[in-house]
């Protein structure tokens, strides 16, 4: 059926692919009709998807460092888009964006702008440059250009710090999803979780994650987009949601205005379980002040500016010219998803507050609510909660409160959409868990196994044990991450926005400035690296222990002020410093300079 | 000045341009959000609000392959381009 090289036939490959997906969907819904149970039909679900990953990950095994680092640098550009994409959009993205518009409006908003914005920045000051270069890795970059093996250690600290903040989240997110598709307690399906994300990289390396992220992320975005335009054209709200919901969008003010936002006491909030909220924001009004925004949304830009595991993936593209290119499509396809999620908002909440519509609860008596099945349902899962606390017999805006996942698990089964959508979404919100902690958790063995084991401790290593050494410590760091997983202390690792504080503190100026400036020296990035990190790091202890802060700087962007000290640090110490050897500066120029060969040679 | 110092000059200028045009859809405008939600923007939404829903998300996919596009032909005009696929 596939004749030839198989990266000539990718979109014929990816195009049966896609087809054999929906066709399982479409299998999948007749069988419901027939009477297969909500159960089956969501571990089928996860089980097929899952073992074609597997299968995937099977087919891409290699024994070159050059396809287990950068796959080979051959990825096209658009494939390579997507694959990014998936990398990028975690199960964060996928189950609990479109929650936080719902429940924080604007000021969440800025997330979004800041998770698209970042790209811009990816493409125009590092992406080209860092393909030219020709590194495996992010400390390779940095080692290489700044020259000695601290500035390559301090590199592969801040890439772990930010990244095992980062992976611990994912593998949480793939054990709840597993838990909850296959029906076994938490504490094991994160090992599972584990077991399916190892199974992509494990073998393949980079070239592996490139080709099932590829297929992760046609899962993820077919399994985000049906439901909002299927719930859009049910409830007669537009068929192409996008851009006919503004009716909507001014009818959630207008009953905004009527309702009111009623603050609830402390003592009644008491009953409301843990991590359930209430609808206390405006949907669409500005609710946060320029600065609340404006911080935010940078801190998160200059992050992404500064993920390894996404810098990485530029890596792989056969050019320098496709390495911009790509940035593009990673964006665009990204753009598709996140340009949704707040449409999804703007779907379920309606649906839940209109009292005109069939779906709405907000003014029915508590007791018709709470007889509800998919209210019971999502109750029974503790994701909705609804109190008479002025105790009139019914619901007001203020009673019913929802968990943030709701909004994408729950709004499929509230707007009447069969069960088969509910496994879809399961499956879709596993492929982008999986498919960043398999990019992350790469990205960490790959810069211990090649820039501290290879390149610090052992550079006569052959490329069997090279290759060894980095399939050991991507199951040695999964088991980590998962191990911290299961312990479930979310609260203190969970957050995936500080990984971005972390990465920009200490990697965002020593990467911008290696090609910016030539002037940048040694001295001068290891004053960046180390005083950014420790500030950064230091402001965030200082702030949870109840510090004040300063500047409106809070502990979800304090990387602001370390990557500000990060700056000064380096160009101060840069400048009191030697400037760099000629050879160096002659380097720089080289990666300004897209033809010619790169400055790092094909096998390193 | 070498050619490949006015490459680089050209590039620079490039980049400069990208980033402020980056910097008025990523920071500059939500200086005004307030005041330019309760104006009506494309497809009847509020005009703030539409920047953070699609505008300036869209806006940035535009800029990077319209900065992917410039760069190329900076990069042939002096000869500095790879030859080959992409």
């Amino acid at each position: 059926m596939i004749k030839g090289n198989f990266i000539d036939n990718l979109p014929k490959v990816y195009g049966i692919y896609t087809g054999g997906f929906l066709a399982f969907i479409i299998i999948m819904s007749i069988a419901e009709q027939m009477g297969m149970t909500a159960k089956t039909i969501g571990i089928c679900f996860v089980a097929f998807t899952v073992a074609i990953y597997a299968i995937i990950g099977y087919l891409s095994r290699t024994a070159q460092a050059d396809a287990y680092y950068v796959a080979g640098r051959q990825v096209p550009t658009v494939f390579n888009g997507m694959a990014t994409a998936a990398d990028w959009m975690s199960g964060a993205s996928f189950v609990a964006m479109a929650g936080g518009i719902y429940f924080k409006g604007y000021g969440y908003m800025a997330l979004l702008v800041g998770w698209t914005g970042g790209y811009v920045l990816v493409a125009s000051l590092l992406a080209p440059y860092l393909r030219k270069f020709g590194c495996y890795t992010v400390p390779d970059f940095i080692g290489t250009r700044y020259g000695g093996n601290l500035t390559r250690f301090l590199a592969v600290v801040v890439l772990t710090v930010a990244s095992f903040t980062y992976v611990t989240a994912q593998i949480n997110a793939t054990g709840t999803i597993a838990s909850v598709a296959l029906d076994i307690p938490f504490q094991y399906a994160v090992y599972v979780g584990l077991v399916s994300i190892l199974l992509c990289s494990m073998l393949g390396g980079m070239r592996g994650v490139t080709w099932t992220q590829v297929a992760q992320y046609i899962v993820l975005i077919i399994a985000y987009l049906l439901p909002v335009f299927w719930i859009s054209n049910k409830m007669g709200a537009g068929f192409f949601p996008h851009f006919m919901l503004a009716d909507e969008v001014s009818r959630i003010a207008e009953l905004e205005a009527q309702f009111g936002f009623v603050k609830n006491s402390a003592e009644n909030l008491k009953e409301v379980p843990k991590g359930l909220a209430g609808i206390t924001k405006a949907h669409s009004a500005v609710n946060a002040t320029p600065w609340a925004f404006i911080s935010l949304a940078l801190a998160m830009m200059m992050g992404t500016a500064s993920l390894p595991h996404v810098m990485m993936r530029y890596f792989t593209t056969p050019s320098v010219k496709a390495a911009r290119k790509s940035v593009g499509w990673s964006l665009f396809f990204i753009f598709l998803l996140y340009s949704s999620a707040p449409m999804l908002a703007t779907l379920s909440k309606l649906s839940l507050i209109d009292p005109s519509l069939p779906t709405g609860i907000i003014g029915k008596s508590i007791s018709e609510v709470q007889s509800i099945d998919w209210y019971q349902n999502w109750n029974q899962a503790n994701l909705m909660f609804v109190s008479d606390f002025n105790g009139n017999g019914t619901l007001e805006l203020n009673e019913f409160f929802m968990g943030g996942k709701a909004v994408v698990l729950a709004t499929p089964e509230i707007a009447g959409l069969p069960y088969v959508i509910s496994g879809l979404v399961a499956a879709g919100g596993m492929a982008a868990a999986m498919s960043t902690a398999d990019g992350l958790i790469l990205a960490i063995a790959n810069a211990i196994s090649h820039d501290v084991y290879y390149k610090i401790i052992d550079p006569k290593a052959e490329t069997a044990k090279r290759l060894v050494v980095a399939r050991v410590l991507l199951v040695v760091i999964g088991f980590a991450g998962a191990t911290i997983a299961a312990m479930e202390i979310q609260g203190i690792l969970g957050s995936v926005i500080w990984a971005f504080d972390f990465a920009m503190s200490g990697l965002f100026f020593p990467l911008v400035l290696g090609v910016w400036w030539k002037r940048a020296n040694r001295e001068g990035a290891i004053a960046g690296m180390a005083l950014g990190l420790i500030s950064g790091a230091g402001y965030l202890i200082w702030v949870r222990n109840g510090g004040s802060g300063f500047l409106g700087i809070t502990q979800l962007t304090f990387g602001i002020f370390g990557s500000a000290v990060s700056l000064v640090a380096m160009v101060v110490v840069s400048l009191m410093t030697s400037a760099p050897s000629a050879a160096t500066q002659r380097m720089v120029d080289e990666v300004r300079v897209p033809s010619g060969k790169s400055i790092l040679g094909k096998q390193h | 000045m070498s050619k490949q110092e006015q490459h680089w000059e050209k590039s620079r200028g490039l980049l400069f341009m990208t980033l402020a045009i980056w910097f008025v859809f990523s920071i500059g405008i939500f200086l005004f959000g307030a005041e330019m939600n309760e104006v009506t923007g494309p497809f009847g939404y509020p005009l703030t609000y539409w920047f953070t829903c699609q505008g300036s998300l869209g806006i940035f996919v535009i800029l990077i392959f319209w900065f992917a596009n410039r760069q190329e032909k900076i990069d042939e005009e002096f000869g500095f381009s790879e030859r080959g696929d992409d």
